[in-house]
């Protein structure tokens, strides 16, 4: 049976677009097929970040307006089979699109993909309500910083109000030194405000940079964020993975960043 | 502010955290600072029948609290108020 997962955080830029990526690409590696659609008409960004910017010929509205078949507008990505990408339109606004043609093209889709994962723009209007309409799961990320964890409860409440299945979160950018020192909530602190699941922990780390530069997602490789978003892919899919400690790990690799900076 | 003097010894992602936890159930209740600030009016025109309270220094927090038989959490109105004399009454000199 398909899942419809829309990735969601209510605050901009808390890295909803790059979980997406992340997430998409780490269930393909786990051989699903996926599905992976841009919902931020306006403000595309899920094609430049997994490196697929130069292979768009239709979007999402185009296929919601009727003007070409789901099948055309797909992107498959070569570098993992059974990965896809639905790009949004850049040139339009969210009012292109109607919740009831996202349910409709979503119903369409769901028997070819075993996950289809949509990336929700910022805010709680109608880019929000296309998301979430043809979903029934979802990924609320936050990172453990007070806007973000604000906005994070919002939309808890806007989905719970929405009648999901199952939400859960994933905290972003957690810095581990940060946490130790006293100055940065910890992911204890964030799932007791928020008091839904955790599904993942990713750690402040600059190989996220790097692969966005590059425009290949970072899961699966021997980084900590590459190896928290493996984590979660497994969870996603209902395995149980523990959740790992990156505190040595991560005071080690500061210490040794931390003496080159010096010199 | 006498408050803010006690979270200051506090690190700062505790200070995050507490005022989280007090404007998260604000935000949920939908009861904005604006009707908190009605609410802790009302109930210092009332106690101040009775007694001479500080009422620069009052609290209202509407804050989370296990109840007694319940499995989950439920918000509760907190209210601290400083008394300064019990016996200065205004209707007791009547």
């Amino acid at each position: 049976m398909s899942e419809v997962i829309v990735v969601t955080s209510g605050k901009g830029g808390v890295g909803k677009t790059t979980t997406c990526a992340n997430v998409g690409t780490g269930l393909a590696k786990l051989g699903k097929k996926v599905l992976l659609i841009d919902t931020d008409i306006g403000l595309r960004n899920l094609d430049v970040v997994m490196g697929l910017e130069n292979r768009i010929v239709y979007n999402l509205v185009d296929v919601a307006e009727g003007k070409c078949r789901a099948k055309q507008a797909m992107i498959k990505d070569k570098r993992h089979p059974g990965l896809c990408l639905l790009p949004s339109a850049q040139t339009r606004d969210k009012s292109a699109v109607k919740p009831e043609q996202m349910v409709k093209l979503i119903e369409q889709l769901k028997n070819q993909f075993d996950y289809i994962i949509l990336d929700c723009p910022a805010g709680i209007e109608q880019g929000f309500k296309n998301a979430i309409a043809g979903a029934n799961r979802a990924l609320v990320v936050t990172t453990p910083e007070v806007s973000a964890i604000r906005d994070a409860d919002r939309i808890i409440g806007l989905l719970e109000a929405n009648c999901f299945e199952k939400i859960d979160l994933v905290i972003n950018r957690l810095r581990y030194d940060l946490v130790k020192r006293g100055d940065m909530m910890s992911s204890a602190d964030v799932v007791d405000i928020l008091s839904i699941p955790l599904i993942g922990i990713v750690p402040d780390d600059e190989s996220v940079v790097i692969s966005t530069n590059q425009g290949e997602p970072v899961v699966g490789n021997s980084t900590m964020a590459g190896e928290a978003y493996r984590n979660i892919c497994h969870r996603v899919i209902g395995e149980e993975v523990p959740f790992i400690e990156f505190e040595k790990g991560f005071s080690f690799w500061t210490k040794v960043t931390g003496i080159f900076r010096k010199n | 502010m006498k408050l803010h003097r006690f979270f200051q010894k506090k690190s700062s992602g505790n200070i995050a955290r507490d005022r989280l936890k007090i404007l998260l159930i604000s935000d949920r209740v939908n009861c904005s600072p604006e009707m908190m600030n009605m609410i802790k009016n009302d109930i210092a025109g009332v106690i101040s029948r009775y007694m001479k309270i500080d009422e620069e220094s009052m609290e209202v927090q509407i804050t989370k609290k296990n109840n007694k038989g319940a499995a989950r959490k439920s918000p509760f109105l907190y209210v601290n108020i400083p008394i300064l004399d019990l016996s200065s009454a205004p209707h007791n000199k009547i």
